[in-house]
């Protein structure tokens, strides 16, 4: 069988489409010139003013939901620390770290590829194919001792993140074929194969849950949960796995900044032709750069398994949005490391004050849980909008230019 | 005879073995060898679907050796299925061969095609005029919360019908306003919209129904019962009393094949999609047609979430309920490449297999599970060109700047 020579990627580029918004790594490297700190936040709290007056058109008060929101997610705690969780603001606080925690990896993963100019939908799928191997390490080999467990559960679930994504990095590199459509049919693919694991019947489901006919998988055993450091074990304490989520961004920052291999796959992000006519193997830092994002969401997708859920059932399959929300901490974050902590601080704190958290009568926890997708979806619009923020910026800069020639003039 | 009468009849044998006739051959018995073992005629040994299955993806490969590779591939994949079904269908009791393979499987494979075909052909038009719509997904949801509320509201499924049909175009026109005049990133425009519709469905429900459920017994689309095809033996279980979406979907299809191709305004949506640089020369407004598809994408998905609530479902709705279903519709058009028929027949494809996943149970309810994934399979090994090649619109998901 012949394969047909791959298209380049984009012959005969309209001139039209080649200034403001060709590829994504344009728009990225546009989005990176278009001001620091100030466009995300801005972004934010312009989604946050939109979410709030749709709490305001239902009758409730938006302050009062995002102050128990903020509540809800522990964040006063910053106003009296202390390390007893037995309070609930440190507890509350322990929760929000824990999901922060995989949102860091997950966005990571999805800023890892955008910067090679590709755009990873597939961090849901990458990060259910972690969980699904830490779930079969974590209770296969229970003879095991405690490190070595951990140890081979964390890269066997990171290496299966990897493979997950690599599969659409290697369909793009052969036969050209779209890392958007790909990916989100990978994520679709891994959703069903968890079905199956976990099902009745399956092979991942638990020995006991199998007699009963309960879609859950087996628990983890003892020697592969990670040790908890901040809280009671039983009631999901903070786990190590946030300081391995902070080594990620170290790792993320230290790879795209420091080495050849980040050089090469900015490289391609700007620029696949000008890349490859540097000598730079386009193909080959295709596959590696989503193979890599691929990883980040593995690694989380372990480290959730091992860290804290020890099983997952088929009924938590749909409810998981790990993954999807890396996409908003990404793009917030700018695809930088240290936005993407920022980032995903700000959506673990909305994940567990909206839907866990909120202990008032002001707004219903299920209502408050789907403010977060709103608050989200405008989020990810908006930060989609560099046009629009573009525009607002230079209108300034030129105001301000005005002003300074104006003064200029006048002291003239 | 004559020497040029002995050349005609070996012409004619070649003819007879050219490769496209190898290949139509090949796909024939590949279905031949799942329905040996199927009622009415039940072969009751695995060995002659093996033989027939393994016969057809042989000439198979021969076909796509000789250059017909969509052909050729496509009959080894219906051999492959058609031995794995034969050798599943004679393990099994003919009592429960009847219970999945009977008349009501052609229904419910309309009933689950129905909303693909709706949203497949919006995001058609939406993406041969040159917008990428990953956002279908959000759409159709959309239109099933807003189709149930419009019903419950209005008294009258048409109420809910025209709810659905709004509110689908207001998040598409929010997709399109970011897609072409902010010129925002299509993808992401597309994921914002389905975290909105998620986020907006799941809070309204709340808030208007308080937690509780859809009151039962509102008005839904009613079926149509054909008055003499219904008491046939075979097709009035099958067709006799369709929904009417399930009708209009198929006159939709018809009707976006005569639009696409074979009208004016269907050539400007395709140049749009094609070189708008060109289109605007002469004189289209690559704008408005793009506004226009766009709008007409969401209406036509929420189309699809409507029938999903007050069509097949009765009249309920529950978070998240298209659960992926936008999804396998932008699945579907692109197996089937772009084109209404082929999106059509791709839904038809995708709404067989989780019609049979629903009834493979008899057998084994954990490889029915997997039958789930087969949609996204199948395009994944589409769009990576094994099976022929799909196309996009050349100027898919660039956005245009008027000069």
């Amino acid at each position: 069988m012949s394969v047909e020579p791959p298209p380049s990627p984009d012959p005969a580029l309209p001139p039209e489409t080649v200034a403001p918004s060709g590829t994504v790594a344009s728009r990225i490297a546009l989005r990176q010139r278009a001001g620091g700190v100030a466009v995300p936040v801005l972004t934010a709290l312009l989604a946050f003013l939109i979410g709030g007056l749709v709490v305001l058109a239902t009758g409730h008060n938006p302050l009062v939901a995002y102050r128990d929101i903020f509540n809800g997610a522990g964040l006063n705690w910053f106003f009296h620390p202390s390390t007893d969780t037995a309070r609930n603001d440190a507890y509350n606080l322990s929760q929000t770290l824990l999901q922060t925690t995989s949102l860091i990896l997950t966005g990571l993963a999805v800023a890892f590829a955008f910067r090679c100019g590709m755009f990873n939908i597939g961090g849901q799928g990458q990060y259910f194919v972690g969980l699904f191997v830490g779930a079969w390490i974590g209770h296969a080999f229970a003879g095991m001792a405690t490190a070595p467990h951990i140890l081979l559960g964390i890269v066997a679930a990171t290496l299966g993140g990897a493979v997950w994504a690599g599969i659409a990095g290697v369909l793009k590199a052969t036969v050209g074929a779209h890392e958007v459509i790909t990916t989100i049919m990978l994520n679709w693919i891994a959703i069903w194969v968890g079905t199956y694991l976990f099902g009745d019947g399956g092979p991942l489901q638990g020995a006991d849950n199998k007699a009963a006919h309960v879609p859950i998988s087996a628990d983890v055993a003892n020697s592969a949960k990670l040790p908890v450091f901040w809280g009671d074990k039983d009631l999901q304490g903070l786990h190590i796995g946030f300081f391995v989520a902070i080594g990620a961004l170290v790792v993320f920052s230290l790879l795209l900044n420091r080495t050849t291999l980040g050089y090469e796959v900015r490289a391609v992000g700007y620029n696949p032709e000008s890349a490859a006519y540097g000598g730079i193997n386009v193909k080959k830092n295709l596959v590696r750069a989503l193979a890599i994002s691929g990883a980040f969401a593995g690694l989380a997708g372990g480290l959730d398994m091992l860290g804290y859920l020890y099983r997952y059932g088929v009924s938590d399959i749909p409810t998981s949005a790990i993954g999807f929300l890396g996409i908003a901490v990404a793009l917030l974050g700018r695809n930088t490391a240290v936005g993407v902590a920022l980032g995903a601080l700000l959506f673990g704190a909305l994940l567990y004050g909206t839907t866990h958290g909120l202990q008032s009568s002001t707004i219903d926890p299920q209502a408050a849980g789907n403010l977060t997708y709103m608050i989200q979806g405008l989020i990810v619009l908006f930060v989609g909008a560099d046009v629009l923020i573009l525009a607002v910026w230079n209108s300034r800069r030129r105001l301000r230019r005005r002003e300074g020639s104006a003064t200029e003039a006048s002291a003239a | 005879m004559s020497i040029t009468a002995e050349r005609q009849s070996r012409e004619a044998l070649l003819r007879l073995a050219s490769p496209r006739a190898v290949g139509i051959l090949a796909l024939l018995l590949g279905v031949f060898a799942a329905f040996l073992s199927l009622p009415p005629i039940e072969a009751r040994t695995i060995l002659w679907p093996i033989l027939v299955g393994v016969v057809g993806a042989a000439l198979g490969v021969w076909t796509a050796m000789r250059g017909l590779r969509r052909l050729g591939w496509g009959a080894v994949v219906l051999s492959a299925l058609g031995i794995g079904l034969g050798i599943l269908a004679t393990r099994s009791g003919s009592e429960n061969l009847n219970s999945v393979f009977t008349a009501s499987l052609i229904a419910s494979m309309l009933v689950f095609s129905t909303p693909l075909v709706f949203a497949g052909i919006g995001g058609m038009y939406s993406e041969r005029s040159g917008v990428v719509n990953i956002g279908l997904e959000g759409m159709m949801l959309m239109g099933a919360f807003f189709g149930v509320y419009g019903a419950d509201k209005g008294g009258s499924w048409v109420a809910g019908v025209v709810a659905a049909m709004v509110a689908g175009g207001a998040l598409a026109l929010v997709h399109a306003i970011f897609a072409i005049h902010l010129r925002a990133d299509q993808i992401v425009g597309g994921t914002a919209v389905n975290f909105l519709a998620l986020g907006i469905t799941g809070y309204f429900f709340f808030q208007l129904y308080h937690g509780e459920d859809v009151p039962v017994g509102i008005s839904t689309i009613p079926r149509v019962n054909l008055p003499w095809i219904g008491d046939l033996h075979f097709l009035g279980p099958a067709i006799g009393h369709l929904n009417l979406m399930v009708w209009i979907s198929f006159l939709l299809v018809v009707l976006s094949y005569v639009v696409v191709f074979k009208t004016p305004i269907g050539l400007r949506i395709r140049a749009c999609g094609e070189h708008p640089r060109a289109a605007d020369t002469v004189g289209i407004n690559v704008y408005a047609i793009r506004y226009g598809c766009v709008v007409l994408s969401g209406v036509l998905a929420a189309l699809g979430g409507a029938y999903l609530s007050i069509g097949f479902g009765g009249g309920t709705f529950n978070d998240n309920m298209t659960a992926g279903r936008g999804f396998i519709a932008l699945a579907a058009m692109i197996f089937g490449n772009w084109r209404p028929f082929g999106t059509f027949y791709a839904a038809l494809l995708f709404g067989f297999s989780t019609a049979l996943a629903y009834r493979l149970p008899v057998y084994s309810a954990t490889a029915a599970t997997l039958f789930q994934a087969l949609p996204y399979v199948l395009t994944l090994i589409a769009v990576a060109g094994v099976i022929g090649r799909t196309v996009p619109p050349a100027a898919d998901g660039r956005p245009y700047t008027k000069q």
